[in-house]
């Protein structure tokens, strides 16, 4: 293959990529307000994809927050501002890192899990059986997965945020003696609701495409386990560039509108 | 006189550069059991599955009784396909879940039935296919021959009016495929009247079905009662009859 058939090659597939992403997000939505509603497997997946997500979150939120302390206070200490850390670590991590790590890390795991399960569901054509019965697969696998993610993504972000700042004060004061007081005073002066809503807002998208990312990669598997392994990898890669990707438009948008 | 229950009118279909089939017309009426046989590759599958929806054709028309389908949303077909009951190949029984609620799932899906009225018809279409007492086993834990009777009885448990086999006797052992045909033949007699059977085993065609279709190189070579077909004089149907054509 030449390296122009290989551009050609590569070009088509991410059209066919996006394209394919674009029509699944049109069907879910289609499908949104079809009954039935599912309502137990929404349940089941806030329970698959937050539950049992928020040890990875919370954990990565904590030494997020302490580090961002550290680094702060150390280099804000230079020039004598080291009771500003609290503001900085908040508005670091409630307009940024909380929903952004959040999305990675979660969507990563949940995304790749999606995957995995859709993808082995379609290589043994247990989709194709599903429709065969007369079952609306978008409606019944894909649905509840994308509404248990908006509901949970913007939670988890939330918990985030707060074991991220309570990580950031635990440096702060016992690291750089600095006066808890002081730490949360000069955020609560320094950081503003739409800090915090504009971060919980990018988690909602975030949710959305992480989810879409995972199932349509899941649908589009082909070529056996072999592929499967290709497709759950793909996600992983996916879902990192694609939060990284969005989060700059949602933040230049964002700015934009209430800035 | 009633419309048939499938209709197709000069289906195309390719992959990519590969054209699968070349102009298919067909008509089934209530009553009759096809076989669609052809060499591997020759393109049956695809045909069913087209048949049933699953596939959309390049060209042509697709009516499923009496309602063209080959231009409908996915949506609007799901109605028409629990009329049916599909088998696969490979039975595709949903792994995560046991013999019992995979012959229960249509039932969940599309039926109020209270849990005893579930329980008692998953029984009756576990013994119709010979396996009562397989309830709390997982697809994995199953044979061959026993999961693809699973898929049987997860395609009739709503008894549909029509019912797509694909290979049914596709990797089993001589005895396991003789009960797949008897167990088909004898559906006839009562659950389903009517029904397509893809396969390139002659022998079960001829136990099962009243009408046969021999696909060749995108087209049936030639259509008619078993009998016929024996007698035919075209040479494709002599030679796939005689084990000698090749696939597509």
């Amino acid at each position: 293959m030449t390296l122009v058939e290989y551009v050609k090659a590569q070009g088509r597939d991410t059209a066919i990529w996006y394209g394919g992403l674009g029509l699944l997000a049109a069907r879910v939505a289609r499908n949104l307000a079809l009954p039935p509603a599912y309502l137990w497997i929404v349940a089941r997946e806030i329970d698959a994809i937050g539950v049992r997500s928020l040890v990875v979150a919370l954990t990565a939120a904590l030494f997020t927050g302490m580090v961002l302390a550290l680094q702060s206070a150390v280099n804000m200490a230079r020039f004598g501002a080291e009771n500003y850390v609290g503001p900085v670590v908040a508005l670091s991590i409630l307009r940024e890192l909380g929903p952004v790590l959040t999305a990675i890390l979660v969507g990563g795991k949940v995304a790749s899990g999606i995957t995995a399960e859709l993808g082995s569901m379609k290589v043994t054509e247990q989709i194709d059986a599903l429709r065969a019965i007369g079952v609306n697969y978008i409606k019944r696998l894909i649905v509840p997965r994308l509404l248990a993610a908006l509901l949970v993504f913007p939670i988890v972000t939330v918990l985030a945020d707060g074991v991220g700042l309570f990580g950031g004060m635990l440096i702060s004061v016992y690291d750089r003696n600095v006066d808890a007081y002081l730490y949360w005073n000069t955020i609560s002066y320094w950081v503003v609701l739409k800090d915090f809503l504009t971060g919980v807002g990018k988690s909602v998208v975030f949710g959305a495409i992480v989810t879409l990312i995972g199932c349509y990669n899941g649908l589009a598997t082909e070529g056996g386990t072999e592929g499967l392994g290709r497709s759950t990898t793909a996600t992983v890669v996916q879902v990192a560039m694609g939060v990284i990707i969005s989060d700059f438009f949602l933040t230049k948008l964002l700015l934009f509108l209430f800035w | 006189m009633p419309p048939p229950l499938v209709k197709l009118r000069d289906v195309w279909k390719s992959f990519e550069a590969n054209q699968v089939l070349r102009g298919i017309s067909l008509e089934l009426g209530r009553g009759t059991t096809l076989a669609v046989m052809g060499g591997s590759g020759a393109g049956k599958t695809v045909l069913l599955r087209i048949i049933a929806g699953l596939v959309r054709p390049d060209a042509g028309e697709v009516s499923l009784f009496g309602t063209r389908i080959d231009r409908m949303r996915e949506e609007a077909i799901l109605p028409l396909r629990r009329q049916t009951g599909f088998v696969f190949q490979g039975a595709a029984l949903f792994d995560s879940l046991s013999v019992f609620e995979n012959v229960a799932f249509p039932l969940r899906e599309h039926t109020s039935l209270s849990l005893g009225e579930i329980t008692d018809r998953v029984h009756r279409f576990l013994a119709l296919v010979g396996l009562p007492g397989t309830d709390g086993l997982l697809p994995a834990e199953l044979s061959g021959g026993m999961r693809k009777r699973v898929g049987i009885a997860r395609a009739l448990v709503m008894e549909p009016e029509v019912v797509f086999f694909d290979e049914p006797t596709a990797g089993l052992d001589p005895t396991n495929a003789r009960l797949v045909a008897e167990l088909i033949a004898e559906l006839r007699t009562g659950v389903c009247d009517t029904a397509i059977v893809v396969t390139h085993d002659v022998e079960f065609a001829d136990m099962v079905a009243d009408q046969m279709a021999i696909l060749h190189q995108g087209r049936f070579a030639d259509v008619g009662a078993p009998a016929e077909m024996r007698r035919s004089a075209n040479p494709d149907v002599r030679r796939f009859l005689a084990g000698e054509l090749r696939g597509t």
